[in-house]
C-alpha cells in the first residue's frame, strides 16, 4: 500500500566532520517512513553530506565552535531539507554554484552539482558575515519493485 | 572506514569499505601517500566494491591521489565498484579521467596494457 508520511525533525549538530554523516543517516532513517527506493535514498543522502561538508568546510571554515541546523520536512511525497549556518556567507552564489574544479586539488568543487542533480530543487540564500541557509527539495515517487531495504 | 593494503608489481592496491566522506578523507590521503611512498609504488588499484557511501569529499581525495600518481606517470584504476558508486563518478565527471573496470582482473589487464603502450 502507498504510504503517506507527514513529518518534520530539527537537528542541531557541531560544526565537526563525523556530524556529515550523522546528518545523513537521520535524514535516511526519515524518508524511509516512506516507501523509498534506493537509488532516490543514495542520492538523497549524498545531497544532504554535500550540504552539511559546506556549511562546515565553507561557512565555519572548519571551527567546530559553529552550529548547523537540519530541518527535515516530509510532506506527503514531497522532501524538504533546509541546512542553514551562521558563518562567513556566500558573497556569490552563482559563482559558488558553477560546477568548476576547486583550487584546492583535494576537492571537487562539485557540492553543488551533486546538490542540483540529485534533487529536483535547489535553492540558496546567503549574506555575507551572517550564514547560509540552503534548501533541498525532491519529489519522492514510490517504486515497488526497487524498495530499499532497512 | 577500513582500508587494506597490499602492493606487487609496482602497484599499491588498496581494498577500501565503508562512508567515504568528508572525515575519512583525511585518513584514506594520509594512509595512501604514505604506502605509496613505502613501497615505492608507481600505479594505484581501488577496489570500491566494499564503499558503502562516496561523496564529493571522498571523491576529491581520489582526485588528488589521481594527480599526484600521473605526476609521476603512473596509473590509477578503479573497480568493483557498485553502481551508486558509478554514478557518482559519473556526474562528477572523474570517470572520464580514470578507468572504472568490473573486476580486479580487468583492472590487472588494463594496467598491463597501458604499461606496455607506455613504455
Amino acid at each position: 500500500m502507498d504510504k503517506i508520511v507527514n513529518n518534520k525533525i530539527k537537528l542541531e549538530f557541531m560544526s565537526i566532520g563525523e556530524n556529515v554523516a550523522l546528518a545523513r543517516i537521520t535524514v535516511a532513517a526519515l524518508v524511509s517512513q516512506l516507501e523509498i527506493t534506493l537509488n532516490d535514498l543514495e542520492e538523497i543522502k549524498v545531497a544532504v553530506s554535500e550540504a552539511v561538508s559546506n556549511a562546515i568546510i565553507h561557512g565555519y571554515q572548519n571551527k567546530p565552535e559553529g552550529m548547523v541546523t537540519l530541518a527535515a520536512i516530509l510532506k506527503g511525497h514531497t522532501l524538504i531539507l533546509e541546512i542553514e549556518d551562521n558563518g562567513v556567507g556566500i558573497s556569490d552564489i552563482q559563482k559558488a554554484m558553477e560546477p568548476a574544479y576547486s583550487t584546492d586539488p583535494e576537492r571537487t568543487g562539485l557540492g553543488f552539482v551533486f546538490m542540483q542533480s540529485f534533487m529536483d530543487e535547489v535553492k540558496v540564500i546567503s549574506q555575507v558575515d551572517s550564514g547560509t541557509k540552503v534548501i533541498l527539495k525532491k519529489q519522492i515517487s514510490a517504486d515497488i519493485k526497487n524498495i530499499a531495504v532497512s | 572506514m577500513s582500508l587494506i593494503l597490499n602492493s606487487k608489481k609496482n602497484t599499491l592496491i588498496v581494498r577500501v569499505g565503508g562512508d567515504f566522506d568528508l572525515v575519512t578523507a583525511n585518513e584514506f590521503r594520509e594512509k595512501i601517500d604514505k604506502s605509496m611512498e613505502e613501497t615505492v609504488s608507481q600505479n594505484l588499484l581501488l577496489d570500491l566494491s566494499k564503499i558503502t557511501f562516496i561523496d564529493s569529499s571522498g571523491l576529491g581525495v581520489i582526485l588528488g591521489r589521481y594527480r599526484k600518481v600521473k605526476a609521476n606517470q603512473g596509473e590509477v584504476i578503479i573497480y568493483g565498484a557498485k553502481p551508486a558508486v558509478v554514478k557518482i563518478f559519473k556526474v562528477s565527471g572523474i570517470s572520464s579521467l580514470m578507468p572504472i573496470c568490473n573486476t580486479e582482473k580487468e583492472a590487472w589487464e588494463l594496467l598491463e596494457k597501458k604499461s606496455v603502450k607506455g613504455a
